[in-house]
């Protein structure tokens, strides 16, 4: 039984630390402030979510003790994390962050809210 | 759903004085006993029997998960591919959902899909300019998805 187990946690650990660490990456090589927001948002909440997870496991299994706070952590950042995302990414475009050059598309620049507001400054 | 909730908390303590035994295991049994009592009921309620809601609120979860999972795969492959060839860019999207909280849903999840993530919503709460990771092949499948997830929201707030 916690044969098996180890192995799951190693797992869910080393998961975890390998998406962190590619969130990393891809804050550095991705050309700006939108799609680094994906790297970001995406990557490290499921690197946060499966070290806690690891951590909940490791200590259910091998000390007997069940730790809630570990899966109200885990609710949390599921929860929160999206919407940080989302929150500085506007932040972003409303300020006037450019995008790359590669970009092929952009709505929201002609969006009614957009030139409403443009129109008032 | 709130108030047949509340009326099977009821029936359960009901339970429990009836039996003279105040203990949790009673309580639980006088819950599922509550249910059976609230399903065959369930004509005289304004609203859906309440476990159908409970079931459509765990598929939602599911799919959460689900594509977290999707979308984690598909940032790795962009940012371990050697050559950065991504077109990223802003599209609109019409929703049909009105409440806030639907909207609020149904943004979350479009953030933790593959390659997409909400930059704004516009004030009539009827578009979502979202931010793709790669405009073209993206384009197709996530509006697919998003009817999967519209439909999903729709089924728990029904």
């Amino acid at each position: 039984m916690n044969e098996i187990a180890n192995y799951f946690i190693a797992f869910f650990i080393l998961a975890g630390a390998f998406l962190s660490m590619a969130a990393t990456l891809g804050v550095i090589r991705l050309p700006d402030v939108y799609t680094r927001n994906h790297a970001a948002s995406k990557a490290a909440t499921l690197g946060v979510m499966s070290i806690l997870f690891g951590t909940f496991l490791y200590f259910y299994f091998l000390e007997g003790h069940f730790n809630s706070r570990l899966i109200l952590g885990i609710a949390f950042v599921f929860m929160t994390s999206p919407v940080a995302g989302h929150l500085i990414s506007r932040a972003a475009y409303h300020t006037g962050v450019e995008m790359t050059d590669r970009s092929v598309h952009d709505a929201l620049k002609n969006a009614k809210h957009m030139t409403a507001s443009k129109d008032t400054e | 759903m709130a108030f047949q909730i509340l009326l099977n908390v009821f029936l359960a303590f009901m339970w429990m004085f009836i039996k003279v035994s105040f203990d949790v295991s009673s309580f639980i049994k006088g819950y599922f006993f509550g249910i059976i009592i609230l399903f065959v009921l369930r004509r005289f309620f304004s609203s859906r029997f309440y476990l159908a809601r409970v079931y459509a609120f765990i598929k939602l979860l599911l799919i959460f998960l689900k594509e977290l999972l999707l979308s984690n795969l598909a940032v790795l492959k962009v940012i371990l591919k050697p050559k950065l060839d991504m077109q990223p860019g802003i599209f609109a999207y019409n929703t049909v959902l009105t409440k806030d909280w639907q909207i609020t849903l149904l943004s979350n999840l479009i953030t933790l899909t593959p390659g997409t993530l909400v930059i704004d919503v516009s004030d009539d709460n009827q578009t979502l300019y979202i931010h793709a990771m790669d405009i073209d092949d993206v384009d197709e499948a996530v509006n697919s998805i998003k009817n999967t997830f519209e439909k999903a929201i729709l089924e728990v707030s029904q």
